[in-house]
């Protein structure tokens, strides 16, 4: 269901609502992601105000299978970062119906409990997986310049995209479930490579320790984790539940730490110089596919007219490609 | 058929999915109804922000401001509709959040006025088709545009 | 003739039978039981739990009570007993339900609304007051708070001189059902687990002629659930007690005799009959075969049936009396212990007394006027319902299956797993979502409401609203008893009872009763209680 009521907002003044939402007004913060998450021009000129101000935020990516208690696990560690006398913002990422383009999301209720000093925004894929590879920088840099700190990212660990914008943090945690094969579901998904920090949550289950064991050995077989380069060795796993808190205020210790690691060794710039090549590469890529588009458009049907039916698709995009860097082939 | 036409051309003028809160307040824990309507609006393109029981006019008014919500949707079986809705909407308005706020669930015919006097923007039926569900959300919006 | 037979006849001609005549309206003797066995009365019950059934004793039929102030009740409740009735059923308000006092906050509206309102031992006491507490059973419909409510229960009994050993009923005392559909939890999972176990402990030491919980799975079914999901849930959380029994130490033959179920009786006339059927088969194997059950009162799932309050419409509500009939038989042909018929207004507000008394006829038409009690199990031997019985039962242990999976051979702990990950909520709503899409695209037909919506007349219907009279009266009165009592005393018994609540080894029970005793009231005592087992918020899981 489309809606026409947001392009007052649109239309509004964006630079006032930058100053509105950089003074503390929630609701601008709202309305500003809502802008972000329309895409085009708009969004463009909140990114333009934004990015000066942005890099005082450490951007948290948590990622998991679906059922691993992520958002009880964030709404604990939102309280850990509130006690610290921080503000946090976390962006909850749920997939949209590939069929509908709706969705419905219920994360936020269980990362809420009590934490009144959060900024909880719930964000769906909205079907193209390109429009959050957009998206999810611009709503953090909303929320890095409008204060908040430190910006949690909670996605499903399935989709590449979901995993790509969750590594792109400066501090990627991946959480797995005993019982489940989760630490093999997290190899195929390339979740290991990712991650600095492993939690295995529910650690009452009787299966904790063999998925504590399982991704032990899976990464010392691999050699290839985030946490390498840091701290010289393994990404830590720590074990949580996030039911009675158990091991919560241990992860929040580490991944602030991890921070603080980042920070000192000088890391923390190739991270973040790595974060806005990706960003720059998905803006590149989202312009190309447009252009893309339009001369497929344009010029598809001709070419196939003017070509005989031997011609190897190959051909057919090899032509286009030309056409694209070259311009119009104008004896058409 | 106009209405058809109208409608083609809300979705030209922007992308953007409706985003709906959908909430039940107090002790009241029938939720079938809100869980229905939660799919109904999804499978309609709706994003919905389904925060569930037991919530307060606050914790709605804090919601909608960081959810930049478009429409508050409240399910209501324990006939306590005539106090809690016109407190919903008073919240909004003392917020000053022009959010429409649709009630829905066991509502006897005689209290459908003076919720809409009250301030409430639409009232469904425990009988409400899916059609109907989206039908009212769009208007709603759509007149507060 | 075969033994079992011969086991049958024997057991029934050892049951008194009701004094009436077994034959059919043009006066055609018929025989007790027909086909083939395990006969009524046999392992596994599929046929039912007596050898005589009806023919012995109809089942009860229990209509609900419970509004406005205690003192008003308590007039309900010996009008009920001057009339016959010897079981009292008590519905409570909304904020009772949920642990707090009807001076909170959110009881604005609700006092006395849907049920009583018992906030201290001294409403308790006017809502029983001059009843024989010794020769009544009493049913109390609560569940988060359900230990607090028997803790008055007892108190009060005991203050008007009844022994606890002889006091007679049940509570529903259901907490896991909460989590999955009905949603009036208080405390986390396993605390309430906790709470469970103190009172089935409590019970089954002190009070012999006490049920600690009715297993109901009525609410899942009003939740949105299918027939099976109905079925399987509810025997799932049965286990589930039964193995937080046996782990808090009791002996399965000890408590399982106690436990009752409740089932919803919807429309769909031998899918209906099929689920009670296998309800009886499914527990009498599982207790026998899994957790070792000797005495067979273990392996018999008794169970009260209601008709689906979600199936009737606030379209022409005068239909709604059909539907509830044909469900009504439906409970009766399933082999129901006791039935609640709905009344048909209650789509639309609270029962009027005028369609409650024509809910109660309707099921004395079906026990007096149908001919179906004659015969126990009637429509056993039916290819189609001994089919659909088979087929219940299929589906109910894939679910099953699917508990103990997730619950490493525990259906315990499956349980729980299916609550902290939103497995019972999501499956329940998904069904809803089903029913209500096959209903909008008009592929399933409800009368008044997708066809033959002629003749619904909306006009001057006469609807039962509470005044906030009874509201201000129940604050006020609240009001008095805090002023009177002795507030160190309430203090130093909570400070007990939250003692208690933090070591596991230690039961609540009387504790509780001393609180009660003192005036602490229910939400003073549930708030106590959140201090150490904290508050269950409700995973959003769709």
């Amino acid at each position: 269901m489309r809606q026409s009521n947001k392009i007052k907002h649109r239309n509004s003044d964006i630079g006032e609502l930058f100053e509105r939402a950089t003074s503390g007004e929630r609701r601008a913060v709202g309305r500003l992601l809502s802008i972000v998450e329309g895409g085009g021009a708009p969004a463009d000129q909140v990114a333009r105000l934004g990015h000066p101000l942005v890099g005082r935020a450490h951007v948290i990516g948590i990622t998991g299978p679906p059922g691993a208690g992520k958002s009880t696990l964030v709404g604990k560690l939102v309280s850990e970062a509130e006690k610290a006398g921080k503000r946090p913002a976390v962006l909850a990422v749920d997939p949209s119906s590939p069929l509908t383009g709706g969705a419905i999301l219920g994360d936020r209720v269980r990362i809420d409990a009590n934490n009144v000093n959060t900024f909880i925004r719930s964000v769906a894929t909205r079907g193209h997986s390109g429009g959050l590879a957009l998206s999810v920088p611009g709503s953090v840099r909303v929320f890095d310049a409008s204060g908040f700190d430190p910006v949690i990212v909670e996605t499903v660990g399935v989709g590449q995209v979901e995993v790509d914008v969750t590594a792109t943090a400066d501090t990627t945690v991946v959480v797995a479930n005993p019982g489940t094969g989760d630490a093999v579901q997290a190899n195929k998904a390339g979740l290991l490579e990712v991650a600095d920090i492993f939690v295995v949550n529910k650690s009452d289950h009787s299966g904790a320790n063999d998925v504590r064991r399982d991704l032990e050995i899976m990464l010392d077989l691999s050699h290839a984790t985030g946490a390498e380069d840091v701290a010289g060795g393994r990404a830590p796993i720590v074990m949580t539940n996030s039911l009675d808190g158990d091991g919560i205020a241990e992860l929040w210790t580490t991944i602030t730490e991890h921070y603080e690691h980042l920070v000192e060794s000088d890391r923390l710039v190739g991270r973040r110089s790595h974060r806005l090549k990706t960003e720059v590469r998905s803006r590149l890529l989202t312009g190309l596919e447009g252009m893309a588009d339009h001369l497929l458009a344009q010029r598809f049907e001709a070419l196939r007219r003017a070509s005989d039916e031997s011609t190897a698709p190959s051909e057919l995009s090899e032509q286009l490609l030309v056409e694209l860097f070259a311009g119009p082939n104008v004896d058409d | 058929m106009s209405e058809a036409a109208s409608s083609v051309e809300t979705e030209s003028s922007s992308d953007a999915p409706l985003r709906i809160v959908l909430a039940k307040i107090g002790f009241d824990g029938h939720d079938r109804g809100l869980r229905v309507v939660a799919r109904i609006l999804r499978d309609a393109g709706c994003e919905v922000i389904y925060l569930g029981l037991r919530q307060t006019n606050e914790d709605i008014v804090s919601v909608a401001e960081q959810e930049d919500a478009d429409c508050i949707g409240l399910s209501m079986h324990n006939a306590g509709h005539m106090t809690l809705a016109p407190k919903m909407v008073e919240a909004l308005r003392a917020a000053e959040l022009d959010i429409p706020v649709v009630v829905g669930g066991i509502i006897p015919e005689s209290d459908i006025e003076p919720l809409k006097k009250a301030g409430v923007a639409a009232i469904l039926g425990p009988g409400a088709s899916a059609e109907e569900v989206g039908r009212t959300v769009r208007d709603v919006v759509n007149a507060r545009a | 003739m075969t033994e079992a037979y011969e086991n049958w006849k024997q057991a029934y001609e050892a049951a008194k039978l009701r004094d009436v005549d077994f034959e059919t309206m043009s006066g055609v003797p018929v025989e007790p039981v027909y086909g083939d066995a395990p006969y009524p009365g046999q392992y596994p019950y599929t046929r039912g739990v007596h050898a005589s059934m009806y023919r012995s004793r109809l089942w009860t039929m229990r209509m609900f009570a419970g509004f406005g102030t205690a003192e008003d009740t308590n007039m309900r409740f010996k009008e009920i007993l001057r009339n016959g009735g010897g079981g009292l059923s008590t519905a409570f308000d909304m904020p009772t339900l949920m642990g707090r006092d009807s001076d909170h906050e959110w009881s604005e509206g609700e006092v006395g609304r849907a049920g009583v309102a018992v906030d201290t031992l001294a409403d308790m006491r006017d809502l029983f007051a001059d009843i024989d507490l010794d020769s009544v059973s009493t049913s109390m419909t609560i569940n988060g708070p359900a230990n607090v409510a028997m803790a008055m229960y007892i108190a009060n009994a005991e203050n008007n001189g009844f022994a606890k050993a002889g006091l007679a009923g049940t509570i529903q005392g259901d907490i896991l059902k909460e989590y999955q559909a009905q949603k009036e939890y208080i405390f986390p999972p396993r605390p309430s687990m906790r709470l469970v176990s103190d009172l089935v402990r409590y019970t089954t030491a002190e009070m012999p002629r006490w049920n600690p919980i009715s297993v109901s799975g009525y609410h899942i079914r009003e939740a949105g659930s299918t027939a099976a999901q109905e079925l399987a849930y509810t025997l799932g959380n049965g286990f589930a007690y039964v193995e937080a029994a046996v782990a808090a130490g009791l002996d399965v033959d000890d408590f399982a005799p106690r436990l009752s179920f409740f089932f919803n009786s919807h429309s769909d006339f031998f899918e209906e009959i099929g689920k009670l059927r296998a309800a009886r088969r499914i527990w009498a194997r599982w207790l026998k075969q899994r957790y070792g059950a000797k005495d067979e009162r273990s392996m018999l799932c008794r169970f009260h049936t209601q008709t689906a309050g979600v199936s009737l419409t606030a379209q022409q509500p005068e239909i709604n009396i059909a539907r509830v009939a044909i469900q009504a038989l439906a409970g009766v042909l399933g082999g129901t212990q006791s039935l609640h018929t709905d009344s048909f207004d209650e789509a639309l507000a609270l029962p009027t007394e005028d369609a409650a008394r024509i809910a109660l006829r309707t099921q004395q038409i079906v026990a007096h006027e149908t001919g179906v009690t004659n015969v126990a199990d009637p429509l056993g031997g039916s290819p189609y319902v001994e089919w659909m019985t088979d087929e219940m039962e299929r589906q109910a242990e894939e679910i099953f299956a699917h508990l103990l999976d997730i619950g490493d051979d525990s259906i315990l702990e499956g349980t729980y797993a299916g609550i902290d990950n939103g497995y019972f909520v999501g499956e329940i709503a998904e069904s809803a979502y089903r029913f209500e899409r096959a209903v909008n695209s008009g592929r399933r037909i409800v009368v008044g409401v997708n066809e033959f919506t002629d003749g619904d007349d909306k006009e001057n219907r006469e609807l039962l609203r509470i005044d906030s009279e009874v509201e201000d009266y129940q604050r006020k009165r609240l009001a008095t008893v805090k002023a009177e009592r002795n507030d160190e005393a309430v203090r130093a018994s909570l400070a007990t009872l939250v003692a208690a609540a933090e070591d596991p080894t230690e039961n609540t029970m009387p504790p509780m009763i001393e609180a009660v005793r003192t005036m602490a009231t229910e939400g003073e005592i549930v708030s106590a209680l959140e201090g150490v087992f904290g508050t269950y918020i409700e995973p959003a899981v769709m």
